[in-house]
């Protein structure tokens, strides 16, 4: 089976894997799945509006990405952000609070969803607009570049913003200009509704900055053990002045692409199929028990994390609604 | 013989120096020979010949400063046809450019108070361009600080498309003053981005047209940020560039987009009509903690005007300027049309009217006190914008007065605006869209009753 084989590829270099490395990987992305599916239960409740774009599935990915990065990195995606907040280590109660429009929310209740920051985190949005975040991820490479700082800004985007234009605007200014910009591309195969093979004329999407001269490598997005080796390479690529370093993940959501989407543009068989042999859960957990991890002290992560979620909850429905007057604020800052 | 013509080399050159001459008396030149280099207010061009002959006089001598357009410079006797003169200097180039500006070329009526009323008499004035004061200004906030930096097209090694930026690569370097490629979203993005994190960048579009590229940024990834993270994410960063008609560059690039900024919240939006206002206003957006779009105007930036000569000239964001004060009517004006009604308010007191200007300056936030205050004395409103009517400044402008000063009201509030329809390109019909002096005498005719 593939995700054995998998295991047993990644067990190879377990030996330089500490216990606690597995054990803070697998804490940090099942801490991603129970939110985003009390996420999911409290829009279905109605407590949750508009849009809401889940991770689940994709896990590994901003888990392991975050793995390889420091402090004073930044972090930028677009609208399916919930699982890089938590990964960046933002508050769960906050980001709970902000999906159900409360006053205890990251940005007031004013943000929602597709549009929360933490600048003590370094997590620069949440952006609404598909491949907006690309050139704003440039601009955060550009002030480490001016600053001389030595930190790295993680540009995230989907396969279906790696077809929008200002997605290569920017890579040729990034290389152009070296600056410090990790683009990781989470190939979930779907835009939406459309395939990645129904959309792009080249699916290798590793190789989008070939014509700039930017490296790129297609990564395992569901082992996030090749994630955070990847992230390293990359991240010391930009920040040793290089330039640019293009990731793809491979990767696939689980849930459509917004709570609306009943996602039939895809069989079950096959939503089924990675599931079964792909998933970053599973694969992670088959590893610990290979380190000889104690069922228990999984066990022990697991209610841990149901616990801090339900926390999160709690809180995202108990929080005020923000007060009227918080219509008018935070238009202007004052000069 | 064939005369050689002194050419335009831009839709709004007038005049230019004509700085060396390439050939001389008994030269035989040949078409597309460079026979001259010319220095127009933008940059330094050759200057190449369209008919063949042989050298019969030179007429300008090098080093001649205000060559006007069309001025015989250089005489070829038995040109080997009679065309009369060099494809760029056809009548209506050099008219159209002539006609416009010749009302912004004398803004100001000398009447007219430059001086702003936050200096008291006395103070020390110095004559500048439009053009230098936006540099100075740009010059004066780099060095006061670190994080202020101009990125765009052509505002380094080229020194600007406009020549505004002349001068800061050499200062600043190429760290701080950035050659962009022709890639309008992505170097907005990158500002933005770079404003999220801190810096304070001066974004240069080449026009305001080519934003329409990059407005996303803007609007949905500058001007709502702060709300969006709940006062979290600052963004310090200047959109600016020229806004509104040049000359004869017709409907893709002539469009004032006055209102389209002025529309959204989060944005502060100026337009600076003389070297004071541009001076005092850029300086005053690049410290501002909010992202800015800055309207400049093409036709103004060789315009020069008289400035206050002190250390720190800032103005304030949201203050309109009674330009001229008068008693009967009140004109709203931003940008180059301030000039407009300068020259209405002039012709218009030699029978009798006396018109009170408002230069705008902000347009949002609007300073409708000011425009309130001006109605009550006068109860009569005309605007004037350069855009189009329908959801304009100008409309705008009328709601409030109607909804604030309804009483005081004796006509109904005009506007002066662009015609409807996309800038055409021929002389005639280009004369025939945008504002003009005598559409403001005759709109201020109308709500005076005369």
């Amino acid at each position: 089976m593939a995700r054995a084989a998998k295991a047993s590829d990644s067990g190879k270099k377990l030996s330089n894997v500490s216990k606690d490395e597995l054990l803070k990987y697998y804490r940090e992305m099942v801490l991603i799945r129970r939110f985003e599916e009390r996420a999911g239960q409290l829009y279905g409740m109605g407590l949750i509006g508009g849009f809401c774009h889940l991770y689940i599935g994709q896990e590994a990915v901003a888990v392991g990405m975050e793995a390889a990065s420091k402090d004073g990195d930044q972090v930028i995606t677009g609208y399916r952000d919930h699982g890089h907040m938590l990964a960046a280590g933002m508050d769960p109660k906050a980001v709970m609070a902000e999906l159900t429009g409360r006053a205890g929310g990251s940005s007031k209740g004013k943000g929602g969803s597709m549009h929360m920051f933490d600048i003590a985190t370094g997590f620069y949005g949440g952006h609404g607009i598909v491949g907006a975040q690309v050139s704003l991820g440039t601009g955060l490479a550009f002030s480490d570049y001016y600053r001389q700082n030595g930190n790295v800004s993680f540009t995230y985007f989907g396969d279906g913003a790696a077809n929008q234009g200002q997605v290569y605007e920017s890579f040729n200014m990034a290389q152009l200009w070296k600056l410090p910009v990790v683009y990781v591309i989470e190939n979930n195969e779907y835009a939406m509704g459309t395939s990645l093979a129904r959309a792009s004329a080249t699916v290798n999407l590793s190789q989008r900055g070939a014509s700039f001269g930017i490296p790129g490598e297609t990564v395992d997005g569901m082992d996030v053990f090749a994630v955070k080796d990847a992230a390293e390479r990359a991240a010391e690529h930009a920040r040793s002045g290089k330039g640019p370093y293009i990731l793809e993940m491979k990767t696939y959501r689980y849930r459509g692409h917004s709570m609306s989407d009943p996602a039939k543009y895809r069989s079950k068989e096959e939503v089924e199929e990675v599931k079964t042999t792909r998933d970053p859960i599973e694969h992670i957990k088959t590893m610990l028990q290979q380190a000889g991890v104690a069922e228990d002290e999984i066990k022990a992560i697991d209610n841990d994390v149901k616990a801090i979620v339900l926390e999160a909850v709690e809180f995202a429905q108990t929080s005020p609604e923000p007060d009227p007057s918080e219509l008018f604020t935070d238009i202007y800052t004052e000069a | 013989m064939t005369d050689i013509l002194m050419p335009a080399l831009s839709p709004t050159m007038e005049e230019g120096t004509l700085s060396k001459w390439l050939i001389k008396v008994g030269d035989e030149i040949s078409a597309g020979q460079v026979i001259a280099e010319i220095e127009t207010d933008k940059a330094t061009m050759e200057v190449e010949a369209v008919d063949e002959g042989k050298v019969e006089a030179i007429l300008v001598d090098a080093g001649t400063e205000g060559v006007k357009v069309n001025t015989p410079i250089a005489r070829l006797e038995g040109g080997a046809s009679a065309s009369p003169a060099p494809a760029q200097t056809a009548p209506e180039a050099a008219a159209a450019p002539a006609a416009e500006p010749a009302a912004a070329a004398t803004p100001a009526a000398p009447k007219v108070e430059l001086r702003d009323p936050e200096f008291p008499e006395g103070t020390p004035m110095v004559k500048i361009t439009v053009r230098d004061a936006l540099r100075d200004a740009m010059a004066e906030e780099m060095r006061r600080d670190d994080a202020v930096f101009l990125m765009g097209e052509e505002v380094a090694q080229y020194q600007g498309a406009y020549k505004v930026s002349r001068g800061l690569l050499e200062e600043f370097g190429d760290r701080r003053v950035i050659d962009t490629p022709i890639t309008e979203m992505g170097f907005a993005g990158i500002g933005s981005g770079a404003a999220m994190a801190g810096l304070k960048p001066i974004i240069e579009f080449m026009t305001f047209n080519f934003a329409m590229q990059a407005i996303d940024h803007i609007i949905n990834s500058s001007a709502k940020t702060l709300y969006m993270s709940g006062g979290q994410i600052k963004s310090s960063i200047v959109f600016r560039g020229p806004n509104g008609a040049a000359a004869r560059v017709a409907a893709q690039h002539s469009q004032d987009y006055s209102a389209w900024y002025a529309n959204v919240p989060g944005l502060k939006v100026l337009a600076p009509y003389d070297a004071a206002d541009a001076k005092g206003l850029l300086k005053a957006a690049i410290r501002d903690p909010n992202p800015v779009v800055f309207l400049e105007h093409e036709m103004m930036y060789g315009n020069e005007f008289e400035i206050p000569d002190v250390e720190d000239f800032v103005l304030p964001i949201g203050k309109a300027k009674i330009q001229r004060p008068g008693k009967d009517v009140t004109i709203t004006a931003h940008s180059r049309m301030v000039g407009f009604a300068l020259k209405a308010a002039e012709q218009l007191a030699a029978e009798g009217i006396d018109v009170e200007v408002i230069n705008l300056r902000t347009l949002r936030p609007l300073d409708t006190d000011t425009i309130i205050a001006s109605v009550k004395k006068t109860n009569r409103l005309v605007t004037v914008e350069e855009g189009w009517g329908p959801c304009g400044i100008g409309a705008e402008v009328a709601a409030r007065v109607v909804a604030e000063a309804f009483d005081d009201l004796d006509a109904p509030p005009l506007r002066v605006h662009q015609e409807d329809v996309p800038m055409p390109y021929a002389a005639n019909l280009e004369a025939l869209v945008v504002p003009s002096v005598e559409k403001i005498v005759k709109a201020v005719k109308a709500v005076t009753y005369r």
